[in-house]
């Protein structure tokens, strides 16, 4: 046994071969410490979905000089916001052309597996095709992976294994993920003329265009829809809940994506493209009152597996890098004192709290409450209104416009009841506090 | 589109044994039946004659939106074999 020990034994392992794991352990190989990845997927990013843009500067701050060799589709020059009723549409954008763009539209099966690639230039050891199925865990210490066919030993073991991150719930560092605390989201990635989503979407060659789709199918529930341009292909999705579809009519993920693709403001943007790749994959949306314990004796969480996900934002892999990032130094740190122990590696706690990362999530910690009870008001009825509004505004119908503005606010409070309204804004104001103040 | 038509763009490495196991027990005192409407691959069907959750275990994406949604959380879920399961290209 002593001996398999020795063997099998590294100095740090890092489980999952994503955003988070590859960033950690590359910060890990760079101090010159010995470090294993190990990755469930035939390669980094087979087993990896998301929506599809990646941030510069974070990325960056792991890949100094990513833009260079890096598998990028298109540099982003514009943010659509687009409110979607029923069969009207009211979009808001914001388009410029940064000089040093904010981020990439990426394909995950190509990135992260580059990300990978570099990682092994820089001296890690990536295992592929190898499920971590249990932790090692002895005198309350972890101290190694149990995998299919061996085990591995460390001193000091990351959970990069992403928003299920079953490892995380063996050794209790989380409680059980509640259906209302993660989204499941649909994406297909469309094939289309390179030269049809640079017409369609107001874009030259290497220029991106981002939408946020609200409403729609997602009408009243707590989801949102995206598209990215690729070079080639254009990708749509949306997230939606998993509480939403507990309903006796609810209808599975899929077909409300067909329906947001048949949308008459959407249908166009697609037209005429063939589906190359259809896929799936859990969001996390707990935020800051769902994040773990992110550390124990010879452990640490980071990305997704640590519910790190800024989603009004549409942030991610940048918390995951970031933190992968600030757990490998910590590692880093905790090798030189030769202390694994709970006390050295809360170090990555305390560095992750002084960031944006926890920052943010503490921002945005009562935003999920109040969309789950709000979510008819400002996810369906607001939503709706914005589009009534707009659909008044611009008629021409010879009737007098101080009557339709009259008619408008009338609707309002027939709609309403005083008691509503209060809510409606009792729940704005306590979001903008949160947001704002505390 | 179905939902067929949406997997058959998926390179997938089937295994010869199940990755999900649900304690058909339970399924049967079930109301919702939640995992087939959650699921993005359709891979739960509820045969109500036989009274058995019907399992199309290699259409799989991994997501894990049954182990959460699943009412009494009684669903064996674990990750396919390394060499197993979905490969997304464009993920």
């Amino acid at each position: 046994m002593s001996d398999i020990r020795e063997q099998n034994k590294t100095e740090v392992i890092v489980v999952g071969g994503g955003p988070a794991g590859i960033a950690c352990a590359v910060t890990i190989a760079r101090a010159g410490h010995e470090v294993i990845l190990i990755e469930r997927g035939r390669f980094a990013g087979s087993k990896n979905v998301f929506g599809g843009a990646i941030y510069t500067q974070p990325t960056r701050e792991i890949f100094p000089e990513f833009e260079k060799t890096a598998p990028l589709e298109r540099k982003n020059i514009e943010h659509k916001y687009a409110i979607l009723g029923k069969d009207d549409s009211t979009i808001i954008s914001y388009r410029k052309k940064h000089e040093d763009p904010v981020s990439y539209s990426v394909i995950r099966g190509k990135f992260d597996r580059w990300m990978a690639e570099e990682a092994k230039k820089e001296g890690v050891i990536l295992v592929e095709e190898t499920v971590v199925r249990e932790l090692i865990v002895e005198n309350e210490t972890v101290i190694g992976v149990k995998t299919e066919l061996e085990n591995y030993y460390a001193n000091i073991v990351i959970l990069a294994d992403g928003v299920n991150s079953l490892l995380a719930k063996q050794i209790g560092l989380r409680e059980t993920i509640e259906p209302k605390d993660v989204a499941i989201s649909v994406k297909e990635v469309l094939k289309l003329d390179k030269e049809k989503i640079n017409d369609r979407f107001n874009i030259a060659d290497d220029e991106g265009c981002i939408y946020e789709l609200f409403g729609g199918p997602m009408l009243g529930k707590l989801g949102l829809g995206f598209i990215y341009t690729n070079k080639d292909t254009i990708t749509i999705g949306l997230g939606i809940t998993l509480d939403e579809f507990g309903e006796d009519d609810s209808r599975p993920p899929y077909e409300l994506l067909d329906n947001l693709k048949s949308h008459p403001s959407i249908a166009p943007l697609i037209k005429d493209s063939e589906l190359l790749e259809y896929s799936a994959h859990l969001i996390p949306e707990g935020g800051y009152k769902k994040i773990p314990t992110l550390c124990g004796a010879g452990v640490m969480i980071v990305g997704d597996a640590a519910m790190l996900v800024n989603n009004l934002h549409w942030e991610g892999t940048n918390l995951a890098m970031i933190s992968g990032k600030i757990a490998g130094e910590t590692a880093v740190v905790a090798l030189s004192k030769g202390d694994f122990s709970e006390n050295s590696l809360i170090r990555y706690q305390n560095e992750l709290e002084k960031t944006f990362i926890i920052k943010d999530l503490k921002t945005y910690k009562d935003l999920m409450d109040v969309m789950h009870a709000q979510k008819t008001s400002y996810l369906d009825y607001y939503l709706r209104k914005i589009n009534s509004f707009f659909e008044m505004f611009t008629s021409v119908n010879s009737k007098p416009k101080r009557e339709l503005y009259w008619n408008f606010i009338k609707n309002y409070f027939k709609e309403k009841n005083p008691k509503e309204i209060l809510k409606d804004f009792g729940y704005a104001v306590k979001l903008l506090w949160g947001i704002l103040i505390k | 589109m179905t939902i067929e038509n949406k997997l058959s763009t998926i390179k997938y490495s089937p295994d010869t044994e199940s990755h999900l196991r649900p304690d058909n027990e339970k399924c049967k005192s079930c109301k919702s039946k939640i995992c087939q409407k959650v699921c993005p691959a359709g891979v739960y069907e509820w045969l109500e004659e036989e009274q058995r959750l019907l399992v199309k275990y290699e259409n799989c994406l991994e997501c894990g939106a049954c182990r959460i949604a699943c009412e009494s959380k009684s669903l064996g879920w674990e990750y396919p074999k390394g060499t197993k399961g979905v490969l997304f290209k464009n993920g």
